[in-house]
């Protein structure tokens, strides 16, 4: 199986705090990947480091290794840009941008691919299907994103990431903000997607977790305790702090 | 329970005190009004675009007062909204040092009187427009063939009012639009640098965007200040009652033909100088109206998010 990214000793440090320690992690092209644990472990600063967002903070520094498709991106000479368009990000709110639904999926491939015209406008129905959210939104294309709903927002962020054609998806706890019905839609359009991408997630929710990765990695105060196939982390953790996570005696 | 004499005398006090704004507000509207009721006969709707101003055959116009007014108020906004959106752009994202030092420099701009600016635009901008700027902006650039520029290099007129006033709206502008800028969500800017936009893209579609409304709030506050502001402008416009050859000429705006030209009028002139400030009453209702509307349709749609 190809390896896709690879965490080779992580660190990371808000100012004088180092929030990661040694994280070394292997991340499978097109499969999910789920990281777990505890809030505040240092799941959602792990991934911030795979598109590199955390330098918008000037307090914020990476060190170590992470190698994406053999490349460390964290080396000064890599090109950010290109490199937020390989990986996309979705967040745990619903972020549309303040347009209309269109121009939010058009707005990445006008600034990466210059389209414009019939291209741009099959490429912007092809993510929206892609983010099974066609059928409902072709009639207010030209409406604000804003007056979707929380799911539907969801998927049009979703839509607008993989629009750029991206590698690479990072969902930093996608559906915590969003109901049942909406969380089961957009757990099968990862499922989906992972054939085209590759998907790192950060969940709270183990459900969510055993439902649809196919690795987990179990983070606990800043470092990797566990990683492997979800089957085995979820059935036959080696690690006695990763059975009691799993088991709910913490978190 | 039973409210005493005391609480009482209180409450009145401060309702007569909030009522008084409206009351003023109304005061002046019917003062200007009741004032120029003379001109208003005489002349009708007339005195808005006819150029005339002869106290001695007595015949009084609005529009070259006007459009003195709006011409330095549109090169005062024209000038000061990219800088200031710059400004405000850059403090918002700035180290924290210096933005609180930037950032009170230019609220400090706001702090000095407008007859100092006066006095600088009279001694440094007059000359430095009329030996350098003027002669630069026609003659290298040639912009001598666009309508509304003329070869008039005295360093008075429009051109150099709309600068100054420029300045001085600049301070207003930011601090709005600051205030907009750092209300954009993080996750709205992370999320527009997550999809791979430069610095500058998301300054102008994410966060411009989301508080465009804000925006127009702050510009229409600006617009409002320079529309009204006197001083400043009294001392470089030149004072020049006719009609424009273009924006180096001398001119004059509402609030400075009303400076100049009270003291020694009466009769006639004196209504037709009432109906002038009505006209600029009615102006400068009317933006900061907008701009209310503006900055209020911004904080309920944050409020609602």
């Amino acid at each position: 199986m190809a390896i896709k990214a690879k965490a080779e000793n992580l660190n990371f440090f808000y100012g004088g705090h180092q929030a990661l320690f040694d994280n070394n992690l292997e991340v499978e092209a097109n499969r999910i990947t789920a990281v777990i644990g505890p809030s505040g472990c240092g799941k959602s600063t792990h991934l911030r480091i795979y598109n590199r967002i955390f330098e918008l903070y000037r307090d914020q520094r990476a060190e170590g290794r992470l190698m994406i498709d053999g490349v460390n991106v964290l080396d000064s000479g890599v090109d950010v840009l290109e490199l937020r368009r390989k990986v996309g990000m979705i967040f745990q709110k619903p972020t549309p941008f303040p347009m209309s639904v269109f121009d939010n999926v058009a707005y990445p491939l006008k600034l990466h691919y210059k389209l414009k015209g019939g291209e741009l406008n099959d490429r912007v129905e092809a993510a929206l299907r892609g983010a099974s959210l066609w059928e409902e939104v072709r009639d207010k294309l030209k409406s604000g994103g804003l007056a979707l709903s929380g799911g539907q927002q969801q998927r049009l962020c979703i839509a607008r990431a993989i629009a750029a054609e991206p590698e690479i998806l990072l969902m930093d706890e996608p559906t915590s903000a969003i109901d049942p019905v909406a969380t089961l839609k957009i757990e099968e359009l990862m499922l989906e997607l992972k054939s085209r991408f590759t998907i790192v997630i950060v969940t709270h929710n183990m459900q969510q977790a055993a439902r649809i990765s196919d690795f987990t990695a179990f983070f606990y105060k800043g470092r990797i305790i566990e990683s492997g196939p979800t089957g085995t982390i979820f059935t036959a953790p080696s690690n006695p702090k990763t059975e009691e996570y799993i088991t709910g005696r913490f978190g | 329970m039973k409210h005493s004499f005391g609480d009482c005398l209180f409450k009145w006090g401060c309702l007569f005190c909030a009522a008084m704004a409206l009351l003023l507000l109304f005061g002046f509207f019917a003062q200007l009004t009741a004032g120029s009721a003379e001109a208003w006969r005489r002349f009708g709707f007339g005195f808005l675009v006819s150029s005339a101003w002869d106290p001695v055959a007595g015949k009084f116009g609005a529009l070259p007062a006007v459009t003195g007014t709006l011409l330095t108020t549109a090169i005062a906004l024209i000038a000061a909204l990219p800088l200031a959106f710059a400004a405000a752009m850059y403090l918002t994202d700035a180290p924290r040092p210096i933005a609180l030092v930037l950032g009170h420099a230019v609220d400090l701009l706001a702090a000095i009187p407008s007859v100092i600016y006066g006095m600088w635009g009279l001694f440094v901008l007059v000359p430095l427009m009329q030996d350098h700027v003027q002669p630069f902006l026609v003659e290298r650039l040639g912009l001598c063939g666009l309508p509304f520029v003329n070869r008039d290099f005295n360093g008075f007129g429009i051109f150099t009012a709309g600068i100054i006033l420029a300045v001085m709206i600049l301070p207003y502008i930011c601090a709005v639009m600051r205030d907009v800028f750092v209300m954009t969500p993080p996750v709205l800017r992370e999320s527009a640098f997550g999809v791979g936009c430069t610095r500058w893209e998301v300054a102008r579609d994410i966060v411009l965007g989301y508080g465009m409304r804000g925006v127009m709030g702050g510009v229409f506050i600006g617009l409002g200040r320079a529309l009204g502001e006197t001083m400043a402008v009294l001392f470089v416009i030149g004072n020049v009652m006719k009609m424009p050859d273009g924006i180096f000429s001398g001119s004059t705006t509402i609030a400075a033909t009303l400076a100049n030209n009270f003291p020694e009028a009466d009769g006639l002139q004196k209504s037709a100088l009432f109906a002038l400030g009505l006209i600029l009453l009615c102006m400068s209702f009317g933006i900061q109206s907008l701009s209310q509307y503006c900055l209020r349709a911004d904080a309920v749609r944050r409020g609602s998010r």
